[in-house]
């Protein structure tokens, strides 16, 4: 296939190099250097997808980021990607890409049939026109709105490239390697700044690459190169290019995404496919340039319609011609430049320009090149359907009101250009307090906030003279203030043509008995006509009208439509547009990928794994884990062909009849010494403190200052002023935080300090009526009877010339001891726990079974203490002091807290003991009673009960202290399932706690 | 992301700290009667200012320190920090 609109010679393209690629199944090629749109062009296609809500063809209308609809779908090395610029994406060897909003296909759409009907999607029509009745959303609107719509489909598989991300700090961060961008990185890498200069597009040089200028004797092109290539080689500069700057946050720092594989075709190994950058700047200079904007008039989306900016890129860039029977539409002199192009290329254009009489150095250069102008003229409508194929055309008056006769002329593309508007989006995320512009009828950066400067065209500067100069000065001054040199730099020769002033016209009015539709928002099919229905409804301000009629949303930010819609509002409400006001623009300024924002936090990566030293002996040991918090526990310890049920089962029946042995290492420790050491448990627990003996340990509970528990746990008198407190594995890192607090802000009289050990210490929970056994032969020289080492005892003890903490506290409510050894010998502690259990039949349990053991024991957990329950509910009142105050104390008193009726925990048994109850179940007095069926209470944790061989809940119960024997419901309508019970106390197993004292 | 200057380490980014609210409420002391009013106060109601707020903020991944924060909540600018143990002016 040849490509027919690809010039003989020119463009920045290797000639060299073929590339194929396919374009909806069928085969093409480009060359290295082409973009996915500039190679379709070259070869043609104009007809790239359908628009969102009317589904009318779409072609190209930009060169860049500034393409509001040549979105398709990219197939890249056996992985799909939706929302993927044409204009943006770099041709490679094998690319293939479908078009997207179009079924079942691209030239034959079953949605187009609502450009037919077009009432039903005028302005709101998210809003108003599917919503009823209710009864067809689900059915019938969602489901072929899903089918027709959306820009897309995000791949499900899992993203096998890899993103990374960077921070980095520096001087001067300096956004676009235009004019502007180049002339004051110069200046301040002159200076040593640590200066970063981001370019969006792969080729450096902005405007320079297109424009027809001289700087110091060379083009545009050459002098960008060579300043480019002086800047790489300085070591306190980093150039990047492929790098989008899109988000201005606060305190000065900018987000970069650079695409650093996306435009080859697969990722070289270990490399990254992109990288996102946090970068801290002193100084931000925005080099962004401007955009320019559309004239609105009647089927101006047709395909072949495009800026003419963008025309010029596609020939001088891409050596590709958008069209041989070109129309230049134009208020101002940048389309003459354009016409200019094409004449030099062989193809004869004609300008119409909205100008009565123009006069400048560029109007005059078109003129002597025989170009055909018609002044005082307009495009009334494009004419075509997938492609322009003509133009209605007509004089207007100088009021700019009254159109001419019409007549129709064939082209097959329409360049438009009115005007420039400055790319002000990182301005504006800044905080920039942005003002209008009359003479450009835009909208500038104004007094700014954080520490950032605007410069050339995004700055409404449009001569290269003015903005080299402005430039030049600006990165040597900002420069200077930091690192005091100051290198001035000789200003080179510039020389460019003059032009004249533009005409403030923007939008062609209808002929009479026509109803074109006049596009302003190409992205989001946003027309003239739906802004007016906005406005009549009611809608005033412009945040309303954006919101109502999707104008300037969704990933195009108003690039393109954000001011011709200002002007319209302006124009019906009779007011000047900064009065109107712009909408906000929001990061990201061009879209951004997920996998890029998400970085290597993926899967495991997402969050630490933390691994007790005893890890390696549960992985031999056919240990299955479970993650807690950031921990990796064994949930049960798999023999045979046991399922999670057997297993946990077996483990917890051998604590109950002989010993078992659980890796407690992940429970939260906390240093605590100090004089004042006991005053501060006193303060945080709820119990008394001040009086507990050394060599003790004693449980306690505290409170958050609103009477919620907050956690609990043990904690040791190690020796006079020192303590050993234990958290739960969930709330180690609060309750430290907490202590910090209370010590540095409110009490900071208290002597005290406290510090993390939790991973100090190796810890291991030994457990069962033969566990004493087991502890006479781990410490043979330790007198660990019941006399030497009573229940809530604590000493030290040598584990076979280890040094251990040994404390006699039970989770399990069986006779049982929590064995602590540094850490690094906690696989030491552990095989000789194995070897020495042995003849006592020891067996390892998970937390499965160590659940299953507190349940049926009524011990309470972080099930219970969910951030809801205050001590009563609980049952843990009795841990409450009268005599002293302590943190929430005085929440307790509050009117709900001390309800007669208030919830409690209890016990639930289901009435045929075989039913196991799913976590989460509601409590009911009737089954059948009608919804919303009013609920009691709700099942906090469930086992099956190892002691009585059924199953058996804790649950927090409506007044629970009245309830026990009566007969409930319990209602799990995510299960379907309906089971009869009988509440019965929370204490399942051994109510008067016997065995841990035994 | 804020850059929140530390009294004790300098000038380091937000995801170094943790957020602790208004640094100006004061906890009633141990032991003293309060009203219910006074102490609802106390727990629960805060002015949700817009502008210039001392609010409490702690270096978790840094020295672990409580630290006193002058933050316009609008804007985002930071215009003070203190240590721990210094009054509010
Ligand atoms: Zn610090």
């Amino acid at each position: 296939m040849t490509q027919s609109f690809r010039l003989e010679r020119g463009g920045l393209i290797n000639r060299d190099k073929k590339i194929s690629f396919k374009f909806n199944g069928k085969n093409y090629f480009g060359y290295e250097g082409d973009t996915l749109a500039s190679a379709l062009i070259a070869n043609g296609v104009h007809l790239i997808g359908r628009s969102f809500k009317y589904h009318r063809p779409r072609g190209f209308f930009g060169a860049g980021v500034d393409e509001p609809y040549a979105i398709v779908q990219l197939y890249r090395n056996g992985e799909t990607e939706p929302n993927i610029k044409a204009t943006e994406q770099e041709l490679f060897e094998g690319l293939e890409a479908k078009s997207v909003n179009c079924w079942p296909s691209v030239n034959f759409d079953v949605g187009a049939i609502n450009n037919f009907l077009k009432i039903f999607l005028p302005a709101g029509f998210y809003y108003k026109t599917f919503m009823w009745p209710k009864s067809f959303w689900y059915k019938i609107y969602e489901p072929f709105i899903r089918k027709a719509a959306g820009l897309g489909t995000a791949s499900i598989k899992h993203d096998k490239e890899r993103y990374e991300h960077k921070y980095e700090y520096c001087d001067l961060l300096i956004t676009g390697s235009g004019p502007s961008g180049l002339a004051s990185a110069y200046s301040a890498a002159k200076n040593g700044a640590k200066v970063i200069l981001a370019e969006d597009k792969s080729r450096f040089g902005g405007t320079l690459l297109t424009s027809d200028v001289n700087i110091g004797n060379q083009s545009g092109k050459e002098w960008a190169d060579s300043i480019i290539s002086e800047l790489e080689e300085m070591s306190n500069v980093t150039i990047k290019n492929r790098s989008q700057v899109f988000g201005y946050y606060d305190h000065n720092m900018l987000v970069m995404s650079e695409r650093i594989s996306d435009h080859l075709p697969k990722t070289k190994k270990y490399h990254p496919k992109q990288r996102l950058w946090y970068i801290r700047a002193k100084e931000v200079l925005i080099s962004s340039g401007s955009i320019e904007r559309p004239i609105v008039f009647g089927n101006n989306d047709t395909p072949g319609v495009m800026l003419s900016s963008a025309a010029k890129e596609y020939m001088k860039v891409y050596g590709v011609l958008v069209g041989k029977k070109p129309l230049v539409f134009t208020n101002n002199d940048s389309g003459y430049e354009t016409a200019i192009e094409f004449k030099k290329n062989g193809v004869d254009p004609i300008i119409l320009d909205t100008r009565k009489e123009p006069q400048s150095e560029i109007i005059e250069e078109a003129k002597n090149m025989n170009i055909n102008i018609k002044n005082s003229y307009v495009v009334v409508a494009a004419q075509g359907y997938k492609k322009v194929k003509s133009a209605d055309i007509a004089k207007i008056s100088d009021d700019k009101e009254e159109l001419g006769s019409v007549e129709n002329i064939k082209c097959d593309c329409i360049c438009v250009s009115g005007f420039w508007t400055p790319t002000i989006h990182l301005a504006s995320q800044s905080g920039n307090k942005t003002k209008f512009n009359e003479e450009i009828d835009a909208f500038v950066p104004g007094v700014s906030k954080q520490n950032e400067k605007t410069l050339g065209a995004a700055n409404g500067i449009y001569t290269l003279e003015e903005t080299l100069k402005d430039s030049f000065e600006k990165g040597n001054r900002i420069s200077k203030e930091i690192t005091n040199n100051d290198n001035k730099v000789s200003f080179p020769n510039v020389v460019e043509k003059k032009s004249t002033v533009h005409d403030k016209f923007w939008c062609v009015p209808l002929p009479k008995g026509k109803n074109y539709k006049r596009f302003l928002d190409f992205q989001n099919d946003v027309a003239v006509s739906d802004i007016e229905i906005a406005l009549k409804e009611g809608y005033r301000s412009i945040e309303h009208v954006k919101r109502y009629t999707t104008l300037g949303m969704a990933t195009d930010q108003g690039k393109t439509s954000n001011l011709n819609g200002l002007q319209l509002v302006s124009k019906i409400e009779n007011k000047v547009v900064p009065a109107v006001g712009h909408t906000t623009f929001r990061p990201p300024y061009s879209p951004v990928s997920i996998g890029a924002i998400v970085g290597r936090e993926v899967g495991k990566h997402s969050k630490p794994t933390r691994k007790s030293p005893m890890h390696s002996w549960h992985e031999k040991n056919n240990a299955v884990f479970v993650d807690a918090g950031v921990w990796l526990r064994p949930r049960y310890y798999k023999r045979s062909d046991e399922n999670l049920f057997e297993a946990s089962k077996r483990e917890a029946k051998n604590v109950r009849t002989n010993v078992g042995v659980c890796d407690v290492t992940t429970l939260g420790k906390i240093d605590i010494k100090g004089p004042d050491a006991a005053e501060l448990l006193n303060r945080v627990y709820t119990n008394a403190w001040l009086k507990l003996p050394v060599g003790k340990a004693r449980y306690g509970v505290m409170l958050r200052e609103d009477g919620i528990v907050m956690d609990d746990g043990t904690t040791t008198r190690i020796s006079e002023n020192h303590y050993h407190m234990t958290t739960t594995t969930a709330q180690a890192a609060n309750v430290l935080s907490h202590l910090e607090y209370y010590l540095q802000l409110v009490w900071p009289e208290l002597n005290v300090n406290v510090v993390s050990t939790t991973e100090q210490w190796a810890g291991a929970a030994i457990a069962g009526p033969k566990s004493r056994e087991v502890l006479k032969k781990l410490f043979p020289n330790s007198d660990v009877t019941n006399e030497g080492l009573p229940f809530m005892g604590y000493m030290e003890g040598d584990l076979f010339g280890v040094k251990a903490k040994i404390f006699r506290i039970s989770f399990s409510g069986e006779l049982a001891y929590e064995v602590n050894v540094e850490s690094d010998y906690g696989y030491f502690m552990w095989e000789k726990i194995i070897e020495v259990g042995e003849e006592f039949g020891i067996q390892p349990y998970g937390t499965e079974a160590l659940s299953t053991l507190r349940i049926e024991m009524g011990h309470v957990a972080g099930s219970e203490l969910d951030g809801r329950t205050i001590p009563y509910d609980n049952s843990l009142e009795g841990l409450i002091s009268k005599k002293k105050d302590f943190i929430g104390k005085r929440s307790l008193s509050r009117k709900a807290f001390a309800a007669e009726d208030r919830q409690k925990i209890v016990g639930v048994v289901p009435l045929d003991k075989k039913t196991s109850i799913p976590e989460g179940s509601h409590l009911v007095k009737d089954s059948n009673a009608p919804l919303p069926n009013p609920k009691l209470g709700y099942i906090s944790a469930s086992c099956w009960s190892v002691e009585h061989d059924n199953p058996f809940s804790l649950a927090i119960l409506k007044d629970g202290k009245n309830m026990i024997g009566e007969k409930l419901f319990v209602m799990s309508p995510l299960k379907n399932k309906v089971i009869p019970v009988e509440i019965v106390s929370s204490h399942y197993v051994d109510p008067k706690g016997e065995r841990v004292r035994s | 992301m804020l850059h929140i200057k530390c009294p004790h380490c300098g000038i380091r980014s937000q995801n170094e700290f943790s957020y602790g609210g208004d640094a100006t409420i004061k906890r009633p002391e141990l032991g003293k009667e309060i009203s219910d009013q006074d102490w609802d106060n106390f727990v629960y109601n805060r002015k949700s200012l817009r502008g210039k707020h001392w609010e409490l903020w702690q270096h978790l991944s840094g020295c672990r320190q409580w630290i006193k924060v002058q933050r316009d909540t609008a804007t985002h600018e930071i215009f003070k920090t203190l240590k721990a143990n210094e009054e509010i002016s």
